[in-house]
């Protein structure tokens, strides 16, 4: 870790000390798959209403974060700790019960593809929440409004553009009230005009508050959104802290190198 | 009652019993079996490059075969082509059913090799200076055998089975020894699951050898769509 | 000729009710192969290594044995050694339904197989459980994609129906053999027969089409 590191993910120096509450904490967590370490010691702590933004090469334990965080990839040690609690892991109540309150958004949508999008966003409040088919169908359609595709509810995942379908998926996320979400970058399978609509989205749901962890290759959005910048590589943390801090002109830092590499791919040069 | 608490019987009645219907029984596939493949080349090819009356008579042969019971051919060669004037042996009929009816199945996998190689291969083999039959045997051939094999091999698998249809013919085979010991024996169970159990070993042992034959003539990244 | 024929129009009804007995067998042997085959392939993809071990030994006998040999060794060995009450139609529904149910379970299998992971993924990150995601969530998807490999084999299950006249049950092939010997009008006996697998068959493939475009998917297309 650098010097710019803060214990604390406080937005900007200008800011007092964070009271807000730490609702998800991940303690050293580490993963190997055969026999190659992917996750070395990562820990993280996401305060309510925070943007975590995880930045990083392929291949640099990410996604397998961002799994590891609601217990999609068993990690082989550390903890996870939502709302004060440890979760146990091989307790199925309580893995089912950290997986609904951490909503997550994958690369390739997972819709289900043999559901419209209503059913996509209701089937989840019927089966795991206990919903009425009604109140299931309510809610969905209220969810999609909030993405903007309510005209879309009746349509089957094939029948729409990508943007559409990854918007869908928020609302899957959103409906099962998650006081985290988790995004594995939600825009890279996108055709470059589709990003904006799926970006607006999120941007939304950052200004009202919902809590985040994002991993993704959009440095604007990064730069004007995050609370903090993880810098992650091969299944290390190496960098962390504001994006004023780690983008700053000069700055010298890992992530504004590997910024103006993703900015030299992008224009070509 | 017999049963198979003693050894003796085993060995001196049922096993060689058994032994000779595995014989017949073999004696049915492997003729049956190498002429319904040679048979289901011929006809998939015409299905797909013969004239056009050509292919449509093998259509209709195909979907007749395909479409009918087996027993019910087997009982249309042995007991009806008499009357026309065509008499066959148990054994005769038995073969000549087999092969017709397999080379019918072996012929819709020889037909869907040959179909999914892309017309470009050909193009470019004649623009290489390849004539028409060179094509064919060093292009279309290896490939086309290669995606057909695992069907083929199915259907030999299933020949295997369906040969003991030719007890129904009166020919003894496995399956016909199996049911005169148990008819003088009554042990009914233990006799019919030792016949089982020769079955699965030939079953096995055929798809063990198409297993290797297909690992040997693998070639990477072909013959996987997607 | 025209005698033949008549003799053929005369024996129609006989031969119908065989056809309907056969049908009857085919539609048991189906659903019991599904009811069966459908736990299998779960279990085959999704259970513990002993579960994976049984199916794979079942679908091995059941796949190895001629139905011939198996028809002789349930119906005697029940009826006859075991002196169960069991009738050749009762053992002939199981013999062709555990055999189909080993088919059928690995088609089930394949298509389960064929539905990509991430399916699985999101309904667990919905917090769903593995018996909920997979009945929400894999099973509609694959039963689906089954339909075609379903429709072959009910094709391959009402030919290998004919088999069961050898226990005498009075379905269609049996009832053919006998009046066809008894008025040794061999040729138009098994030709009538023979339309009438056809016209089986064909009606069995049509329904089963009508299906497949009933529970379509728009748009959908299996990766």
């Amino acid at each position: 870790m650098t010097q710019f590191a803060s214990s604390h993910g406080s937005p900007s120096p200008d800011d007092a000390v964070d009271t807000r509450p730490v609702i998800l904490e991940m303690e050293n967590i580490t993963k190997k798959i055969g026999g190659r370490t992917i996750l070395h010691d990562v820990s993280l702590a996401v305060r309510q209403g925070e943007l975590k933004v995880l930045i990083g090469p392929s291949g640099a334990g990410k996604s397998t974060f961002l799994q590891c965080v609601n217990l999609l990839i068993a990690p082989d040690a550390g903890n996870i700790i939502l709302k004060g609690e440890k979760v146990e892991p091989h307790h199925k109540p309580s893995l089912y019960a950290l997986r609904q309150q951490v909503g997550m958004i994958f690369q390739d949508f997972n819709l289900f593809d043999h559901l419209t999008a209503q059913e996509n966003v209701a089937i989840a409040l019927r089966k795991v929440r206990g919903f009425s088919k009604r109140e299931a169908s309510l809610r969905a359609m209220a969810e999609l409004e909030r993405v903007g595709l309510s005209r879309r509810a009746g349509l089957y995942p094939a029948e729409l553009s990508g943007g559409q379908k990854q918007r869908v998926a928020i609302a899957r996320a959103l409906a099962m009230d998650p006081q985290v979400i988790l995004l594995d970058e939600p825009t890279s399978a996108l055709d470059p005009e589709l990003v904006g609509e799926v970006l607006a989205v999120i941007r939304e749901l950052a200004s009202n508050g919902m809590t985040m962890i994002m991993a993704t290759h959009q440095m604007e959005f990064a730069r004007a959104l995050a609370t903090e910048i993880i810098f992650m590589e091969q299944g290390r943390i190496i960098e962390r802290g504001s994006p004023d801090a780690l983008l700053a002109p000069g700055a010298g830092t890992r992530t504004a190198d590997f910024c103006s590499k993703l900015l030299a791919e992008e224009c070509g040069c | 009652m017999l049963g198979f608490t003693d050894p003796s019987v085993l060995w001196d009645r049922v096993l060689p019993a058994l032994n000779q219907g595995l014989g017949m029984t073999v004696l049915l596939v492997v003729p049956s079996a190498i002429l319904g493949f040679f048979g289901g080349i011929v006809v998939g090819a015409l299905r797909v490059y013969g004239p056009a009356w050509c292919q449509r008579i093998t259509n209709i042969y195909v979907a007749v075969f395909r479409g009918v019971p087996l027993l019910l051919q087997l009982y249309f060669i042995y007991f009806a082509l008499p009357k026309w004037g065509i008499y066959f042996s148990a054994y005769q009929a038995a073969i000549t059913g087999f092969i017709l009816c397999s080379a019918a199945y072996h012929s819709e996998y020889v037909r869907g090799a040959l179909l999914s190689i892309r017309q470009g291969q050909t193009k470019a083999a004649q623009a290489l200076g390849f004539t028409q039959w060179q094509t064919v045997r060093s292009i279309i051939v290896p490939q086309a055998l290669r995606l057909a094999l695992p069907g083929c091999g199915n259907e030999v698998i299933y020949l295997v089975k369906y040969s003991s249809l030719a007890y129904t013919l009166t020919f003894i085979e496995l399956t016909g020894q199996a049911k005169e010991l148990a008819a003088r024996t009554f042990s009914y169970i233990e006799i019919y699951l030792a016949a089982g159990l020769y079955y699965l070993v030939l079953t096995t042992l055929a798809a063990w050898i198409l297993r290797r034959l297909e690992r040997k003539l693998a070639i990477p990244g072909f013959g996987h769509p997607h | 000729m025209l005698e033949s024929i008549e003799t053929v129009i005369s024996a129609l009804p006989f031969l119908g009710q065989g056809a309907l007995v056969t049908i009857g067998t085919v539609v048991l042997a189906m659903l019991g192969g599904f009811v069966l085959g459908v736990p299998l392939a779960v279990g085959q993809v999704y259970g513990p290594m002993p579960l994976r071990q049984f199916v794979r030994l079942y679908v091995w006998f059941f796949r190895g044995v001629p139905i011939l040999v198996l028809l002789f060794l349930f119906y005697f060995g029940l009826a006859f050694q075991l002196e169960l009450d069991i009738s050749p139609f009762a053992a002939s529904c199981i013999v062709l339904g555990c055999t189909s149910a080993a088919y059928q379970s690995q088609i089930f299998r394949g298509s389960i197989n064929a539905i990509a992971q991430g399916q699985l993924r999101a309904a667990y990150a919905l917090g769903m459980s593995t018996p909920m995601a997979i009945g929400a969530i894999i099973l509609p998807q694959a039963l689906r994609l089954a339909i075609p490999g379903w429709t072959n084999e009910y094709s391959i299950l009402l030919k290998d129906s004919a088999l069961v006249s050898v226990l005498g049950t009075m379905e269609l092939m049996s009832r053919t053999k006998a009046i066809a010997t008894s008025t040794t009008e061999y040729t138009a006996f098994y030709l009538a027969a023979a339309g009438l697998y056809f016209i089986i068959t064909f009606a069995g493939v049509r329904a089963l089409r009508a299906l497949e475009a009933r529970v379509r998917i728009p748009g959908y297309t299996p990766m």
